[in-house]
């Protein structure tokens, strides 16, 4: 709570704001809207509720001022900077003329500090809130609008905010948010912490409910963070945008560190250090472009099931190269983006946090048009070892899948947990603790396909027959077994002569997917090239899978 | 060490078995390549052949063998464990680690497959111990056959300055130059000065345009000594050099030969191949378009006259420098199969494999010179990893993650020893494919190779199929007006891609457009039926709009082309708004030096704090067997140094940073 209200204090960004609007001559539009009753009536009837004309006449005039934001110069100030505003960002983002507006009306109600006048009320406040299409399909959105009060959050603000989450749960549609916003608006106090909480708690139920997506434009600081944490994805324009509970001066008076906003929480530190953000954009265009790809991946709500798309690649495509890419040396690394891209639906394959905790692969995909859930673990990268990062982030997003009913494809090459104080001083042990829970509770079809290494506890980690895989194959580079060769060798026969001898009987024996297969561990042994094949033929019978975990308040995941 | 190596064998050889399907399906495939398919089942032969090369040329040998019902042995690296050329043989044998030296030019190795394996007889193909005369001696030693011609034309041929004296004696025309070894690098300067520059300075045991510079002055000489004898001491173990006269501005053409060991030889007409960068072939032809039928006939009389010198036997081939007055002068004789000679055997119809292993067995040839004839036109593209855009090729490396070759065509062949999935390293050479085209005249083996370049599909890896089809569709090449010098000339400030015109550029818009709305109306889940207009013109696209396949064949107003690529089309919307996005500034490269390749340092020639002058030398960096200097961009201060000798660099790894 301490830092909470540093960040609120120290939020230089917002304490600037209010000196500027102290000092700038009237805005334009703000200015025109405060005096245009007085000008255009007559004197007689102003007061008169009757006349219909001057009502329509305010309503245009309302509309269109909302349509300006803050004004042209804050717009031009925005797109200096590189941005787009909240409205031309909602424009890209939804299909051409789907956009339905609500509380365009809204005006902030606060009357200290000055806040009461006229040029002081933008209609709609700083957020623009409504409902759209992507390629066809419903969705709710709020963008913060930066030239208003540089898009803090008034009371009015999070109402308008909260209206169309409630509105999202009720019909079922995903919410995004398009946040670039200077943080609480101070003028407000209390009541715009209020409006943070209400978000916040709608972030909290809406959750597994519909999917929620947050993508950051901007800075997003203090308190306001918390509303991107709780969505399902966060993803962060570079260059542009910042994610930080406190700010880089906030930083230096308490802890003395010297660091800029892009070190402290620009797109590259939370898509690589932190794992707080899931993908980065080059752009304002590119990141929503690629938002309206993203979203046809997704179900709308969890009573929706997982969007199927024409297909064109054929789903009983035999993929050769597949048979040549585990190589002959198991301790030879190779890429398992590779067999993702081969395997799924015209080599399109949506990674979520690419550039974090690269020892295991997630991301979106299809199989036959189906959308599919990816988890591998990447040999190239510390030989696709389990360690805490590569735990929560593989158990963050079995998690979402199953929650939103898109089936799980696992592909396991993986030599264990990670060993050291490191992981062991950080919690290797809850952390790793949270991607077997996510797998054991899963109950959307789960299919898992041993690529190489199947070793120890991390083997019964992923997704394996016995936390109820529904389908699991080994390729003919299969090992499942305790440990590696080595290692098993010295512990078994420890102290005796003939090592060399004895590895390689273990090898004959348990580096082989035989042991598993005949305890009935895997399902099958299969060629790599019908990997793709079988998928797509099991996705199609699983279509059908009930299955219901013991009823629950909720369960207690070891967080 | 010998049981170290029998293990893997053993492994591999249960592990053939389990392949057997996949020959079936590569014969079903290549099953009309054009070249002789039959052959007369009484000749017997040899029971079993060992290959002892990787990639394309072993596939192709395989090939031949296989369909004389000859068994096949491969050996292999650790790293082409799963080559193609592994899975096609009936045995397979591991004979070292990846680098060259420790595995295909590892004797000793390779003398233990052929033990283990019981073959009869070696196949070399070309590079690697093809034209290594110890290598036929030990075969001979152990009673097993050589296919190649016996060690003594071997060594004549083998060595540049004995062949040199040989095809004088032979009467044939050489290039005046030095004839003899040159030992120190001021001896290579006064000899160059005595011959007049230009000089070409070259590996005594060379060929592939390896160990091979031109000097035009005497500090050219210097570097160029250096530079060759390294780049001889690492390819052929052999650091001798020669040097002779520069030909400028010649064409390339070589006149296959096939001889017996009864005293018999045939010439089987010309290839061109001046089209070369860096002294590599890139397109060949067969026939020239520049040669008459005296001049032929005078080519090939004086290249059976020489090889009946050194008693040539099994095929071979002997290049010739020709200038523009048809004089033309003896280069050098390669003694085994050409990577070329693909297009030999489409206008001859002669399987030149078969008769290598016919003539090694001791059979005489069964055709007369007057048999020989010229069937049509045929053109081979050699199909690289590398890019195109750095001096017409940098090899380049990664994994095919899509590999589909043209075969659907007619009248194309493809000799390949790679499939999807598979590696191009930096431990080999980058060829992916010699892509042949034939037809009964050039015009019509031209259009094929337009065709094949089309519908080839290469990812993973940068490829120079835009450099190849930039070559096939040039005026002056389609005119024949070619010299080793095209390249260079064509393209003075070096290849840029294919420059669109006005019409193609609208179509090309159209078809990206269309395949957008394709894609668009796809995600709304409706049915796909598009008719595109740009501003001015309207240009109608119809076409399959099958989004997974990599080959898109659209009707553009009528006329159809085969379309590859990957689009990226932006709403009105978009675009327009895209004009706020800021602009990525690129990072100054002036002080950055990045290896423009995947390769190993061989030498780093600086430290941090040297001051280098704007063209000095600062590293070395070493790729597919090529040396290449990396120099300063400009006069700087070296700020520090990120690699060392020895190591293993990738594409655009920072090397040395400048202040």
């Amino acid at each position: 709570m301490a830092a909470f209200t540093a960040a609120l204090r120290s939020g230089a960004l917002i304490n600037g704001l209010r000196a500027s609007f102290r000092t700038l001559p009237p805005v334009k539009y703000g200015a025109v809207a405060a005096a245009v009753p007085p000008t255009n009536l007559p004197r007689g009837c102003r007061w008169s509720s009757a006349s219909a004309l001057s009502v329509k006449e305010r309503i245009d005039h309302k509309r269109k001022t909302a349509l300006c934001g803050g004004g042209q110069h804050r717009i031009d100030a925005q797109h200096k900077k590189g941005k787009l505003t909240a409205r031309e960002r909602v424009e890209l983002l939804l299909d051409p003329e789907s956009f339905v507006e609500s509380d365009m009306f809204v005006e902030h109600r606060c009357s200290d500090f000055g806040m009461e006048q006229d040029g002081n009320k933008f209609p709609g406040d700083s957020v623009v809130t409504g409902r759209g299409r992507i390629n066809g399909r419903l969705v709710y959105v709020f963008s913060q609008d930066f030239t208003v009060f540089g898009g803090s959050l008034s009371g009015a603000h999070a109402q308008k905010i909260c209206k169309i989450m409630d509105q999202a749960m009720m019909v079922g549609a995903p919410v995004i948010g398009l946040n670039d916003s200077g943080g609480a608006r101070i003028q407000e106090g209390v009541e715009s912490l209020a409006g943070y909480a209400d978000i916040f708690l709608r972030n909290v139920m809406a959750s597994g409910v519909v999917p929620q997506i947050s993508l950051i434009m901007g800075p997003c600081a203090g308190g306001a963070v918390y509303s991107p944490a709780l969505t399902d994805f966060t993803f962060m324009v570079k260059d542009t945008s910042y994610l930080f509970i406190t700010g880089p001066d906030v930083v230096k008076s308490v802890t003395n560190e010297d660091v800029t906003q892009e070190e402290l929480g620009g797109a590259k530190t939370h898509t690589t250090v932190s794992g707080v953000a899931h993908h980065a954009f080059e752009d304002d265009v590119e990141a929503l472009l690629n938002v309206r790809e993203f979203f046809n991946f997704l179900p709308l709500s969890n009573q929706d099931a997982a969007p199927i798309r024409e297909c064109h690649d054929r789903s009983d495509r035999l993929v050769h190269s597949l048979d040549t890419i585990v190589p002959f040396e198991t301790t030879k690394a190779y890429d398992m983006l590779d067999i993702v891209h081969a395997t799924v639906d015209e080599s399109d394959f949506f990674e979520i946090m690419p550039n974090y905790a690269k020892n295991i692969v997630v991301g979106f995909a299809r199989m036959n048009g189906r959308t599919v859930g990816i988890v591998g673990n990447q040999p190239k990268v510390a030989s696709g070892c389990l360690d805490i990062n590569s735990s929560v982030k593989g158990a963050r997003f079995v998690r979402f899948c199953d929650a939103f009913n898109i089936p799980i494809i696992t592909f396991v090459d993986v030599p264990g947990f990670l060993p050291g104080t490191a992981q062991e001083y950080g919690g290797i042990i809850r952390h790793g603790a949270k991607l077997l829970y996510a797998f054991a509770e899963a109950t959307v079809p789960k299919i898992t396909v041993i690529t190489r290494k199947a070793y120890g506890g991390a083997y019964d980690v992923m997704s394996s027959k016995h936390l109820r895989g529904d389908v699991n194959y080994a390729w003919p580079t299969a090992e499942v077994a305790v440990m590696g060769a080595k290692g098993a060798v010295q512990i078994i026969f420890r102290g005796k002569e003939n090592q060399a001898e004895a590895e390689a009987e273990y090898v004959e024996k348990f580096a082989n997917p035989f042991p598993a297969a005949l305890r009935g561990f895997v399902d099958d042994i299969i060629e790599p090239s019908t990997t793709r094949r079988r998928i797509c033929r099991d996705l199609e019978v699983l279509a059908s899978k009930k299955q219901l975990n013991p009823w629950k308040k909720h369960a207690n995941i070891p967080l | 060490m010998a049981a170290h190596r029998l293990s893997p064998s053993l492994n591999r050889l249960l592990l053939a078995g389990k392949y057997a399907s996949f020959w079936t399906r590569c014969c079903a495939v290549h099953g009309y390549a054009q070249y002789s398919t039959a052959c007369s089942p009484n000749e017997k032969t040899f029971d079993k052949i060992l290959i002892a090369n990787r990639g394309e040329i072993a596939c192709r040998v395989m090939k031949t063998c296989h369909k004389m019902g000859i068994q096949t042995v491969a050996v292999h690296s650790d790293v082409d464990a799963s080559a193609v050329h592994v899975k096609m043989a009936n045995e397979a044998v591991c004979v070292g680690p990846a680098p060259t030296s420790k595995s295909y030019l590892n004797m000793d190795a390779i003398m233990d497959a052929v033990r283990a394996t019981g073959a009869q007889a070696v196949h070399p193909g070309y590079g690697f111990l093809s034209e290594n005369k110890e290598f036929a001696k030990r075969l001979a030693a152990e009673g097993v056959a050589f296919i190649g011609p016996d060690t003594y034309a071997l060594q004549a041929m083998g060595d540049k300055i004995e062949s040199k004296l040989i095809a004088k004696a032979a009467t044939v025309n050489t290039i005046p130059g030095y004839d003899g070894v040159v030992k120190t690098v001021e001896e290579a300067v006064k000899i160059s000065q005595d011959i007049g520059y230009p000089v070409m300075i070259k590996a005594s045991a060379g060929g592939g345009g390896k160990g091979m510079r031109i000097a035009w002055n005497d500090e050219e000489t210097r570097e160029g000594f250096r530079f060759s004898s390294q780049e001889a001491a690492s390819s052929f173990g052999d650091d001798r050099l020669l040097i002779e006269k520069f030909i400028d501005n010649p064409r390339h053409i070589e006149i296959q030969v096939l001889a017996d060991k009864h005293g018999n030889a045939l010439w089987l007409n010309e290839r061109e191949c001046s089209i070369q960068r860096r002294n590599q072939k890139v397109v060949e032809e067969a026939p020239s378009t520049f040669l008459d039928a005296a001049t032929r006939r005078a080519m090939g009389e004086q290249a059976v006259q020489l090889a009946k010198a050194v008693q040539y036997s099994s095929a071979g081939t002997v290049e010739f420098l020709v200038d523009s007055n048809k004089n033309f002068y003896f280069l050098e004789m390669n003694t085994r199969l050409q990577v070329e000679h693909p297009i030999t055997e489409c206008i001859t119809g002669l399987d030149l494999v078969e008769q290598m292993i016919r003539v090694a067995k001791g059979y005489k040839l069964q055709h007369k010179q007057e048999d020989i004839p010229i069937n049509g036109w045929a053109i081979e593209s050699r199909v690289y990893a590398e890019d195109p855009y750095k001096s017409f090729g940098l090899p380049s490396i990664g994994r095919l993650s899509r590999y589909q070759e043209p075969l659907n065509l007619s009248n194309v062949r493809v000799d390949s020893g790679i499939q999807e999935g598979s590696d191009i390293s930096i431990y080999y050479d980058p060829m992916i494919s010699k892509l042949v085209t034939y037809g009964a005249t050039r015009a019509e083996a031209l259009a094929s190779m337009e065709d094949a370049l089309d519908n080839y599909v290469i990812r993973g890896v940068t490829h120079n199929i835009s450099l190849l089809r930039e070559i096939i569709t040039h005026p002056r090449f389609i005119s024949g007006d070619i010299s080793t010098n095209f390249l260079p000339e064509v393209y003075p400030d070096g290849f840029k891609g294919h420059q669109l015109e006005a019409d193609s550029r609208r179509e090309l818009l159209a078809a990206a457009a269309a395949l957008h709305i394709t894609a668009q109306l796809r995600s709304q889940r409706r049915a796909p039926s598009v008719a595109t207009r740009c501003p001015c013109v309207k240009v109608e696209v119809d076409g399959q709009w099958n989004l997974a396949s990599p080959l898109l064949p659209l009707a553009i107003n009528g006329t159809h082309r085969m379309l590859q690529f990957k689009v990226r089309v932006l709403s009105k919307l978009a675009a327009q708004l895209n004009s706020y996005m800021p602009e990525k500034v690129p990072e100054d490269t002036s002080s950055l030096l990045r290896s423009p390749m995947p390769g190993a340092v061989v030498t780093v020639s600086v430290k941090p704090g040297d001051s280098v002058a704007e063209g000095q030398e600062i590293c070395v960096i070493e790729a597919m067997k090529m040396q290449n200097s990396l120099t300063a961009a400009r006069q700087a201060k070296v700020k520090s140094v990120h690699c060392k000798p020895g190591e293993t660099v990738g594409e655009g790894d920072l090397l040395v940073e400048l202040e």
